[in-house]
């Protein structure tokens, strides 16, 4: 009972929430379309449950291959970054500027350099771009915040470049790189669903696309169902990664 | 008389925005004598010990050093162990930089700890350490080296009285297993002349000399050295330089 009573509270008041909708929906006879009940909405996502797992996949998946692209940029340029400081200054700025640029503002140009024909090129492309700032950033705070008095042991025995790299910055910057990969893969699920709506079209089959399609034909709980996969969705990549950051932390730490 | 392990010859250090910090200032320092540096905060005694260690450079002045690499070893204020690498790893670091056999390195690093009173945390992480065992593992690292020259940079100073005292027999004894020359730096007049043959006193920053005083007991203390006049006399002494050195510069 103790271990359940923290999720009690929020799963009461969804159940009220729920409830007075239901009602209210009923009561005054709302269209469908308008505002389906909780119930319709049930339906619908056991209706259309195979093609909206489907589409969930699709996303998710184009979400982590945006991740690991945003991977293995961020963390590369990272690395660069922190070997020169030229290179730093000369970076810093564009990588900012990119950051605080809505991906949807850029969303339109990458679809057409990726081709009509390849909306899931241009969708993991945005999303890469969306989860590379906070990989980028956590890898060069990470690998720039070392104790300053490890950094003068390593110079005291004479430790060469790579071993400074892979005995100390690398390993120091570990939780640094785990917490920005954390805060990557959701803004890669954002990233991805923003650039399949900018895209328009069925291409890429991603769960934006069952809700574009929907909302065209005024499919209105089935637009809800697809919202509700997309949060589940989401909230599952959230947990399994924080999961990891915690296990992550724990090895690193010892404790 | 040991020919002298490393000297400071008229060092001045001026750092870019700060002024001096330290200088004009000499100490020469003989195979196996113990020196404390005590002085007020600020004085650059931290500074004089960077030097001795090579880690920074005198902006004008001399510096000689005949450790040669890995036969000079600092112990900082705070553990600086790295928290992901196991006790025996973090003690077995400066043999593995400086490139021997992961097995051989691991081999010393367990004695260094056993050495210390760690015999049973090698697989710990610092995590996992009080403050005094973490202090006790950085001074394994220390020695895993057999150094010719240890530097201590005021390594007790967040420890709490009862382990510092430990500590500080500890220090002694690992001394005349090796006889590395000691330098440590400590704002505690006590703990100087507990600890040092020699307590060498700096004035108020940028750091001169003050004073020095010698204290001729045996090493490791014997039990009760705190009582004796020997120590009390040394301790007035030391006292009585460092409150010269703040009023000459003040």
């Amino acid at each position: 009972m103790k271990r359940l009573s923290p999720l009690l509270a929020p799963l009461a008041l969804v159940a009220v929430l729920l409830g007075v909708w239901e009602a209210t929906c009923r009561l005054n006879h709302t269209p469908q379309y308008l505002l389906p009940p909780p119930s319709a909405i049930v339906v619908a996502l056991i209706q259309n449950a195979p093609i909206l797992a489907l589409s969930a996949w699709r996303t998710l998946a184009m979400a982590l291959e945006a991740l690991a692209a945003a991977a293995a940029f961020g963390g590369g340029l990272a690395l660069l970054v922190t070997l020169s400081r030229t290179l730093d200054r000369a970076v810093r700025p564009l990588a900012v500027a990119l950051q605080v640029t809505p991906v949807i503002a850029i969303a339109p140009l990458i679809v057409i350099w990726a081709g009509v024909d390849h909306p899931d090129r241009a969708i993991i492309a945005l999303a890469a771009i969306v989860a590379f700032f906070p990989i980028f950033s956590g890898t060069v705070r990470g690998l720039t915040s070392v104790d300053p008095d490890l950094e003068r042991l390593f110079d005291l025995y004479g430790a060469r470049p790579l071993q400074r790299l892979t005995r100390l910055r690398l390993p120091a910057a570990l939780p640094f790189i785990i917490e920005g990969a954390k805060v990557a893969s959701g803004l890669a699920i954002i990233g991805a669903v923003v650039a399949e709506f900018v895209a328009g079209s069925g291409g890429a089959q991603g769960l934006a696309w069952r809700i574009l399609e929907a909302g065209n034909r005024l499919e209105t709980a089935k637009m809800f169902a697809a919202i509700v996969a997309l949060a589940l969705m989401a909230a599952g990549v959230h947990l399994v990664f924080q999961s990891l950051e915690r296990r992550g932390l724990k090895w690193w730490r010892g404790r | 008389m040991a020919p002298p392990v490393a000297s400071l010859s008229a060092v001045e250090v001026d750092y870019p925005g700060r002024g001096r910090a330290l200088g004009p200032f000499d100490l020469t320092l003989t195979g196996g004598e113990i020196v404390a540096l005590v002085g007020p905060s600020g004085c650059g005694k931290s500074t004089a010990l960077r030097l001795l260690a090579g880690l920074e450079a005198p902006t004008r002045g001399q510096v000689q050093r005949a450790a040669g690499r890995g036969e000079t070893s600092v112990v900082f204020q705070a553990p600086t162990l790295a928290p992901w690498l196991s006790a025996t790893a973090n003690v077995a670091l400066p043999l593995a930089l400086a490139g021997r056999a992961r097995g051989e390195a691991r081999q010393r690093a367990r004695e260094a700890l056993a050495r210390v009173g760690l015999a049973g945390a090698e697989d710990a992480r610092p995590a996992q350490l009080s403050g005094g065992m973490a202090m006790r593992a950085s001074l394994a690292r220390a020695m895993v080296t057999n150094p010719k020259l240890l530097l201590l940079d005021e390594p007790f100073a967040a420890l709490d009285e009862i382990t510092r005292r430990a500590l500080a027999d500890d220090v002694l004894a690992l001394w005349r297993e090796t006889r590395p020359a000691i330098v440590f730096v400590t704002h505690n007049v006590e703990e100087a002349a507990y600890m040092a043959g020699r307590v060498v006193v700096m004035t108020a920053g940028p750091g001169r000399f003050a004073g020095e005083t010698t204290i001729d007991a045996p090493v490791p203390r014997p039990a009760g050295f705190r009582t004796t006049a020997l120590f009390r006399d040394a301790v007035e002494t030391v006292s009585g330089h460092l409150a010269s050195g703040m009023a000459a510069a003040a």
